[in-house]
């Protein structure tokens, strides 16, 4: 029991990056109705900007806390940029063509940003800094432990999941959201200014994932540039497992996918970890394919 | 009907004349071995693509699993000749076959699904395909299988492409493809005329599966090695590339976006770290300049440039649940 | 008048509710073989909904519908076309993208009788199957005066010709009821006159029965046999032309939507 309890924890490490991943994946596939593959790629790039930050924080001899908030501050303010800057060349002059164009275009800008990655960084995995000394935690009498990076992220994690509830609940910013992605013509009719809007999800979508970017490299120190793949395609899965387009449902599907895929390495399946999510993603949709939290939606005849 | 029988025997002549001549320039040295192994991809290539048109621009169900159905027709061929002896040929038979087998399996759960649920779904099948073989220690794990009688030449893979293609363009241009298409535009009204959606959205889907399991086999006997890291999501991803670029619902679109793919790939090897990136900026380019891909919608032997069709047919994957 | 009189449909007591929203309570009515039928109703009465029932594009709540005595309620809307009711839709449902001529053959395919590897393989089954329907739909094109444009793409034909096209292909399919809804919707007067002499003559050359959805009251006066109306879900009268037009119930309904 202390054992399944143990890796539980362990898992929401991992599924508080799914979560955050997913976030973005679902807020955008809510607004614009498209799979953005390069998702898990501003993760990468966010990653690394938090790599560079830290590194240059902690040699100026700012404290670790400080060091943590800046690199965050830094890594999702530029990575939402980044998300912006990626919406309007990219996907902005294909809003009126088909939907699988559109996805084409993802993957060509997540192959685009892999591969500049590689280029300039090479592709060697790069070691994460230490922002903080790892301590570790008895719980209450027992042998489950925990140690500093997990409460770290937990905090974050919650932190920004607060203030994401905000903006998309009681600012102008979150209503607009709301209102395009239940209609966009409707909401560009009551005066809604959809192009600004879709920016912000970028925007925020972008700057969750970098967050989920120094988080990965906090717990597992090490990045590369094609370090998005794979837990941009399971953070995809964590969005539609919680139903697609819901922010609850992401962040749910996120911690659920971490701890089951956590338990599933523990019980020395770690090999087949990835089918699992897969599988449990296909259950889902051939069962209930609005996911856990997602609205169903028929067409009128 | 007549014209049409002529245009199509043309075809089969002008495609037979090709062969024949590269044939030749192969014989005689002038083609050397990369432009060998290059025009082998190109027709692997272009199974792979005109197959998985039939399922997402023919049929307009968003399929990206189609590397799984390859991979279970290369790994299944590669185990008839590795293991058992089993005539080549009849080995790339039997590999689609196999790969057949998993389209119904996977279509008839996965099929009800529409638009990108289904793309998630197929993706998902195949990547449980790929980590299955992963963890499979007789088809060699992660290494995957090796020393594959490479038997594929440019004869083979020649005649197996055209068949491919004459064969689907033949579904195509009959009343069952008729069906399909039926269901890409609406498959309300096309239930409402009935046909049977399910059924034919299987059918669509198994033999797309049949042809992308051969053009496995036959890459398998091309490359010695197969592994499973060679079928992932991003080989699905390829292949699809392909078709888009080419012109969604169009074979000969088709045709084109594969050799344009492969050649691109292949030229671009002499700059290995900026050939992703040029590859990429040329995706997007492509999009947001001819998002209808380069042949737009036109369909072999009707000629007329789909100008107006591909207007008409503004979104192919509108039904959204 | 045994004959004649023979059931086609019959719907006894449908219900289908979304939801809590009850579309359609305790809907029963009959068709006889041959009969012109008008459904009519204000808006949101729920005829699409009876339409939707009656093709199976969703099961009924509760209640029977026989089709020649047969049960198919809740069957797959392909198998309800091969068993004889073929339908229009009120919001127009053609494949754009494929020509005239394609949009008609479709509606042949469930009586095509060359297979797939005939197809695949272009054996002569194939050729010969492929004529037969070519030759088919291109007789219930000059029917509806649209053999000109047969290789026309659909999606580019004039609003009240998709609004035909879609008749012609709903007869193409060998029904014995046909269902229009609202196939008036749209057009000017004359074509409306022009449609309904259509309807009227399809109906005794093919020897059909119809169901005619319409909103406009006083356009099906002139050809029905018999008219039910719905109002919110209900069925609140039946009978022929004058018997409705005079029916207090319908007033009310139609005034009161207006009022």
């Amino acid at each position: 029991m202390e054992y399944f309890i143990q890796q539980l924890i362990n898992g929401i490490s991992v599924g508080s990056i799914y979560a955050l991943i997913a976030l973005g994946y679902t807020m955008v596939y809510g607004i614009i109705k498209l799979i953005n593959f390069a998702h898990g790629d501003v993760f990468m790039v966010g990653s690394f900007i938090g790599l560079y930050s830290a590194k240059f924080l902690a040699n100026a001899g700012l404290p670790p806390v400080l060091v943590l908030l800046l690199s965050l501050i830094i890594a999702m303010t530029m990575s939402s940029l980044l998300g912006i800057t990626i919406e309007r060349l990219a996907y902005k002059p294909l809003r009126k063509s088909t939907r699988i164009a559109a996805l084409i275009t993802a993957i060509g800008v997540s192959f685009l940003l892999e591969y500049v990655a590689v280029l300039i960084l090479g592709p060697q995995a790069k070691g994460f800094p230490d922002i903080m000394e790892k301590k570790q935690y008895q719980l209450f009498g027992t042998s489950i432990q925990v140690d500093s990076n997990q409460v770290m992220i937990l905090i974050t994690t919650i932190v920004l999941m607060i203030i994401l509830q905000y903006i998309v609940r009681y600012t102008k910013t979150g209503k607009a959201m709301r209102a395009v992605s239940f209609d966009m013509e409707a909401a560009r009719l009551m005066g809604i200014n959809v192009d600004r809007t879709i920016s912000a999800t970028f925007a925020i979508g972008s700057a969750l994932a970098a967050a989920a970017g120094v988080i990965f490299g906090m717990t597992y120190n090490s990045v590369d540039p094609l370090m998005g793949v794979m837990p941009g395609l399971k953070a995809f899965v964590a969005a539609v497992l919680g139903g697609i387009g819901s922010i609850p449902g992401a962040l749910v599907g996120g911690l659920l996918l971490g701890t089951v895929e956590t338990e599933i390495s523990s019980l020395g399946y770690s090999s087949w970890r990835d089918g699992v999510a897969f599988a449990v993603l296909i259950l889902i949709l051939i069962f209930k394919p609005s996911g856990l939290f997602g609205k169903n939606v028929r067409e009128k005849v | 009907m007549k014209k049409l029988n002529s245009k199509f025997w043309l075809g089969i002549i002008i495609a037979l004349a090709f062969y024949g001549i590269v044939q030749v320039l192969l014989t005689t040295g002038v083609f050397n071995d990369v432009t060998r192994s290059m025009l082998l991809l190109v027709g692997v290539n272009v199974m792979l693509a005109v197959s998985l048109n039939l399922i997402n621009g023919i049929t307009g169900q968003f399929s990206i699993g189609h590397a799984g159905f390859m991979s279970v027709g290369a790994y299944t061929s590669a185990i008839l000749t590795l293991d058992y002896d089993v005539p080549f040929i009849l080995a790339i038979i039997i590999g689609g076959i196999v790969a057949a087998i998993f389209g119904v399996l996977i279509g008839m759960p996965t099929l009800r699904l529409n638009g990108d649920y289904l793309a998630i779904a197929t993706l998902g099948f195949g990547e449980i395909i790929r980590i299955i073989l992963l963890n499979t220690e007789y088809v060699g794990g992660a290494s995957g299988l090796s020393g594959i009688p490479a038997k594929s030449t440019w004869t083979i893979i020649f005649f197996f492409t055209l068949f491919t293609v004459v064969l689907i363009n033949n579904f195509i241009r009959s009343t069952h493809g008729r069906a399909c298409l039926a269901i890409r535009e609406n498959e309300i009204a096309a239930e409402a005329m009935g046909i049977n959606t399910t059924l034919y959205k299987v059918i669509a889907f198994t033999i797309g599966a049949l042809f992308a399991g051969m053009a496995g086999g036959l890459s398998a006997h091309t490359f010695y090695v197969i592994t499973p890291g060679s079928f992932n999501f991003l080989k699905s991803f390829e292949i699809l590339v392909m078709v888009v670029l080419g012109g969604l619902g169009s074979t000969a679109g088709s045709i084109v976006g594969a050799v344009f793919v492969t050649l691109l790939y292949t030229y671009l090897r002499e700059f290995p770290e900026w050939r992703m990136i040029i590859y990429s900026i040329v995706l997007i380019l492509m999009m947001i300049f001819r998002p209808s891909g380069l042949l737009g919608k036109t369909r072999i032997n009707f000629g007329k440039l789909g100008k107006k069709e591909a207007k008409a047919n503004g979104s192919i994957d509108s039904s959204t649940p | 008048m045994a004959a004649s009189t023979a059931v086609l449909l019959d719907v006894k007591g449908a219900s289908r509710s979304f939801g809590g929203l009850k579309a359609l309570s305790e809907v029963s009515l009959h068709i006889n073989k041959g009969e012109l039928i008008g459904l009519i109703g204000p808006n949101g009465a729920g005829k699409t909904t009876l339409f939707n029932l009656l093709t199976g594009v969703y099961p009924p709540s509760t209640g029977k519908i026989l089709l020649n005595n047969e049960s198919v309620g809740g069957m797959k809307p392909f198998k309800i076309n091969h068993k004889g009711a073929a339908r229009t839709f009120q919001n127009i449902r053609l494949f754009t993208a494929m020509t005239v001529l394609e949009n008609v053959k479709i509606a042949f395919h469930q009586h095509a009788r060359h297979s797939l590897f005939s197809s695949m393989l272009r054996l002569p089954k194939h050729f010969k199957g492929e004529e037969e329907i070519t030759q088919k739909a291109m007789d219930i094109l000059k029917i509806f005066n649209l053999a000109d444009q047969a290789q026309e793409t659909a999606g580019n034909l004039s609003y009240g010709n998709q609004r035909r096209l879609e008749i012609a292909r709903a007869l193409a399919a060998g029904p014995k009821l046909l269902l229009l809804d609202e196939p008036a919707a749209g057009m000017n007067p004359n074509e409306t006159r022009d449609l309904m002499n259509l309807i009227a003559w399809i109906r005794e050359e093919f020897d059909l029965t119809i169901l005619l959805i319409e909103h406009d009251m006083s356009l099906v006066m002139g050809v029905c046999n018999r008219i039910y109306v719905l109002d919110r879900g209900i069925l609140i009268a039946d009978g022929t032309p004058v018997e409705i037009r005079n029916n207090p119930k319908v007033i009310e309904a139609y005034l009161g939507q207006e009022a």
